[in-house]
């Protein structure tokens, strides 16, 4: 008995086809994982299902428990009890949980609104889905973690039956990504049904009970979990086998280039709490190493301080090539030969209104200008040289980014911080939500780099690409380096219990 | 090596068809010109002097103050700030340069030196508070607003001081020769020529496409010909009007740093994404504070504009002036969340809104109707430009 049928779906844009006759079969209480890469048709196809796109404007057929129906817009959705819980939250800030959760719902007598009624039955849903929270607090003292919850409560006071969860792990720490999967795994016991889309294979083993494959805008294969491997799905995804994820190149660390010492960084809010508290470390020449740890442990901000941009308080010492440096802003970083590509490019790393072109040369305008007046053919040529060295896919130099998919922007990205030519380039979550095709890519440009002599850093939450890629990993817990593990000894086991505190 | 690059760029960049090279034409600039005609076409026929030389001639005196005060707030703008207060500095530092004129007597240069450096102390001061005190524009520009024009009041004691330098009262109401004229057509056509030839010969040096030939000369011609007629039209009254030079040879400044400096980039970068900006080692601080620096120096050589053509000062002058700069913008098409905007697109504007008032008021139409169609036109203009570009996507 199906929850959900989509049948023979095809949807084209000008141009393109999106979706090429897609069959999707959802069972009931089943929780089913979309996967493929991006541009591969998950959006589209949700968008089909949850209304965006009205019936007519595709063609196929969506049966939900044997029924056809034919969704306007995603109103009617809704009614059939379908809610999608997008990769960014659509929570209103400033109001309650409980005004979020009935939102446009809200239970009204002659128009005015029953506070108590709203209130109480919001803390009845928080229970459902094992918030403690009191529905009164303001979301945004909520944590990422939490408001999803809140999301996943306002979908289901809404009657949902069949719940969609686009990446909801992408922007949670690991014991939030604990909790969700722990509420999942209720809410498949109640009988809800669950599309859930992610990049994340063990994510995807853990929850899913079956997993369909979607690339190119075709439906390749449904699968059941027990019989299929993590490789395999990937292999589906990206249509070849893929005989290594990372590549390996030999690699001969040299002398020390970068050497860190005492080194603490305070809160910019909370001058009394410190986010790195007396770190010592160091980066050789040629080498990967890699940052492990929990989102919020002080990655980041070891990344951003010692980039000059990170507004809090700092202590210690910063040794470049055996010379003492301070660096006190960005501009100075730079000139220390530091890059720092940011996590969450579109708001760290991109000017979205701004083309390929420009983006590139950001950071490096001096190398294209004399006396402040830019050299616009220099510029052409030098953005031109780094589309085609990391293989960015975009229709002309004059492109806006904001048109790109998520590889080529981070590509982007990356390009202007080559084009600065760093000799010691930090990455912050370098391949967070873009396709495994790119990500390939960028690890071969990572090996590359590392030939040439540029030393890097890798901070990154995900496990496999730490011990893929690093020649020596640092676990980061509350702000302190409490592990230092080298490629051969380590594995996730000994990472994961290092970054979470225990073994101490 | 040199050569295989470039080799590799000719067959890397795709050939590209004749509607692309013409769409990478500002093709706003060119429907706002369009419009531009299309409003001269209207009052021209409802009116006959109108489109007369000593009309236009007029017109572009009175819109050179607005097209002066917008060159400045279109970068503020870009930057994703705005300037209330230029309307009070134009009304401040015009009052200090009738002050020094009339009551201390200086000489025309010291005038306007003196002017000019208010108008920086102001537009300095305002900008430290937004940059480094992190007070939002909105709020610092609207109490410089109010204040400025209070201090004017308190200088000049609340009456209108008229000015005698003859010198200083050419810059505003004096007309250049009609030789003048002809050898500054004949030089703006020669820089446009030699400009689009140097262009075209580092292009293909670098190996990258150039627009076809004829579209190039095509374009020159268009150019030259509104050059031409531009002159004409001015000599055939009293030749061009002073002003007018003020705005030209701003708007090839301001153009020129927009499009060609570091700094011009560093703030489309700043009002497309602060952050982005910061992170890339872009010094938004200095950056801001000097984009005050300009709209306060620009207010000031407005101020000289307005005073010399009046020759006086009043304690009303420039009222308003902020809105109509802004508006100006708008209708040339900057983007008021920032990151987006061009000069030439705010002078376009500010001619569109000169060319309104300066037709209603020929028609003798009642000041409240010149309001309303003035407002309807500045949200008109900014929903076409909305619903063209949600039609793009």
């Amino acid at each position: 008995m199906y929850s959900l049928e989509m049948d023979q779906i095809t949807k084209e844009f000008p141009g393109v086809k999106a979706l090429d006759r897609v069959t999707f079969k959802v069972k009931k209480g089943e929780i089913h994982a979309l996967c493929g890469e991006n541009g591969a048709g998950k959006s589209t196809l949700m968008k089909v299902l949850s209304g965006l796109y009205p019936t007519g404007t595709y063609s196929g057929e969506i049966r939900i428990n044997g029924t056809p129906v034919h969704f306007r817009n995603i109103k009617d959705a809704e009614k059939a009890g379908i809610a999608i819980i997008h990769q960014e939250l659509a929570l209103v800030k400033d109001l309650t949980v409980g005004e979020n959760i009935f939102l446009g719902a809200e239970p009204k007598k002659y128009g005015v609104i029953q506070w108590d009624q709203l209130f109480y039955e919001s803390s009845e849903w928080l229970n459902a889905v094992g918030l403690n929270v009191a529905p009164q607090t303001k979301i945004y003292s909520l944590g990422i973690g939490q408001q999803q919850l809140v999301e996943i409560a306002k979908a289901l006071s809404k009657n949902t039956k069949i719940l969609i969860l686009d990446e909801p792990t992408a922007a949670l720490t690991e014991s939030e990504v604990e909790i969700l999967m722990g509420i999942l795994e209720e809410l498949r016991k109640k009988g809800v049904t669950c599309i859930y889309i992610s990049h994340k294979m063990p994510e995807v083993f853990r929850l899913a009970d079956s997993i369909t494959v979607l690339r190119d805008g075709k439906s390749i294969a449904t699968l059941s979990k027990d019989e299929t491997s993590e490789d395999e799905i990937i292999s589906l995804m990206v249509g070849r086998e893929l005989t290594e994820r990372y590549p390996q190149a030999e690699r001969t660390p040299k002398e020390t280039i970068l050497e860190v010492k005492n080194y603490s960084v305070w809160h910019p809010d909370m001058p009394k709490m410190k986010v790195n508290d007396n770190i010592s470390f160091s980066l050789r020449k040629g080498e990967i190493l890699g940052i492990a740890g929990l989102m919020g442990s002080g990655r980041s901000e070891l990344a951003t301080s010692l980039f000059g941009a990170y507004e809090g308080k700092r202590e210690g010492e910063v040794w470049i090539e055996g010379k003492k440096v301070h660096i006190r802003n960005v501009q100075d970083a730079i000139n220390e030969g530091i890059a720092l590509v940011t996590e969450d490019r579109k708001r760290f790393g991109l000017v979205l209104s701004m083309d390929v072109k420009t983006n590139t040369t950001l950071a490096s305008l001096k190398k294209i200008s004399k006396w402040g007046v830019m050299n616009h053919n220099e510029e052409m040529k030098s953005s031109q040289q780094f589309v085609q060295k990391l293989k960015t896919k975009t229709a002309s130099l004059e492109t806006k980014v904001g048109a790109l998919s998520g590889g080529n922007q981070q590509k982007v990205v990356i390009a202007k911080w080559l084009m600065s030519k760093p000799k010691i380039l930090i990455l912050d979550e370098p391949t967070r939500g873009i396709d495994v095709g790119a990500k390939y890519e960028i690890y071969q440009l990572m090996n590359q780099l590392v030939n040439e002599g540029v030393a890097i850093i890798m901070i990154s939450s995900e496990l496999p690409e730490i011990l893929g890629m690093s020649d020596r990993i640092l676990v980061m817990n509350e702000g302190r380096f409490v592990k230092e593990l080298t490629k051969e000894e380590a594995t996730q086991e000994k990472i994961m219990s290092a970054a979470t505190g225990g073994g101490k | 090596m040199e050569l295989k690059v470039t080799a590799q760029q000719k067959t890397n960049v795709k050939k590209k068809s004749l509607k692309d090279i013409i769409g990478k034409i500002d093709v706003r600039a060119y429907t706002m010109i369009g419009a531009i005609v299309a409003i001269w076409l209207f009052f021209g026929i409802l009116n006959d002097t109108f489109l007369t030389a000593r009309n236009l001639s007029n017109l572009f005196t009175q819109m050179s103050v607005t097209s002066i005060l917008a060159i400045g707030m279109v970068l503020v703008i870009v930057a994703g700030h705005i300037d209330l207060s230029v309307g009070s500095i134009v009304g401040l530092t015009g009052g200090i340069a009738a002050i020094f004129s009339n009551w201390m007597g200086m000489p025309t240069i010291v005038v306007i030196v003196v002017t000019l450096v208010a108008g920086a102390i102001v537009g300095l001061l305002q900008g430290w508070l937004v940059a480094y005190q992190a007070i939002p524009a909105f709020i610092v520009t609207l109490g410089g607003m109010m204040a400025f024009r209070g201090i004017l009041m308190g200088i000049t004691k609340s009456t209108t001081i008229p000015i005698f330098d003859a010198n200083f009262i050419a810059l505003g109401s004096a007309y250049f020769t009609n030789m003048f004229g002809i050898v500054l057509a004949i030089l703006a056509v020669v820089i446009l020529v030699i400009l689009t030839i140097r262009k075209r010969k580092t292009r293909l040096n670098y190996g990258f496409e150039v627009m076809p030939l004829s579209l190039e000369i095509m374009k020159i011609l268009f150019l030259s010909s509104l050059i031409v007629l531009f002159v004409i039209t001015m000599n055939s009254y009293k030749g061009i009007p002073f002003p007018i030079i003020f705005v030209i040879g701003l708007a090839v400044i301001f153009s020129f740093i927009a499009n060609n400096t570091t700094f011009g980039r560093h703030i489309y970068a700043i009002g497309g994404n602060s952050e982005a900006a910061r992170l890339s080692g872009i010094n938004i601080k200095s950056r801001t504070m000097m984009l005050f620096v300009f709209s306060g120096l620009l207010s000031a050589v407005a101020a000289i504009v307005l005073t010399a053509r009046l020759s006086s000062a009043t304690i009303s002058a420039g009222q308003m002036y902020e809105l109509d700069a802004i508006a100006a913008c708008v209708i040339g098409g900057t983007s008021l969340m920032g990151g987006s905007g061009t000069i030439i697109g705010a002078i376009i504007g500010a001619m569109v809104m000169t060319s309104l008032d300066n037709g209603m008021s020929l028609m003798g139409l009642d000041t409240y109707w010149q309001y309303i169609v003035k407002g309807s036109i500045l949200v008109l203009a900014v929903w076409i430009d909305i619903a063209s570009r949600k039609k793009n996507k």
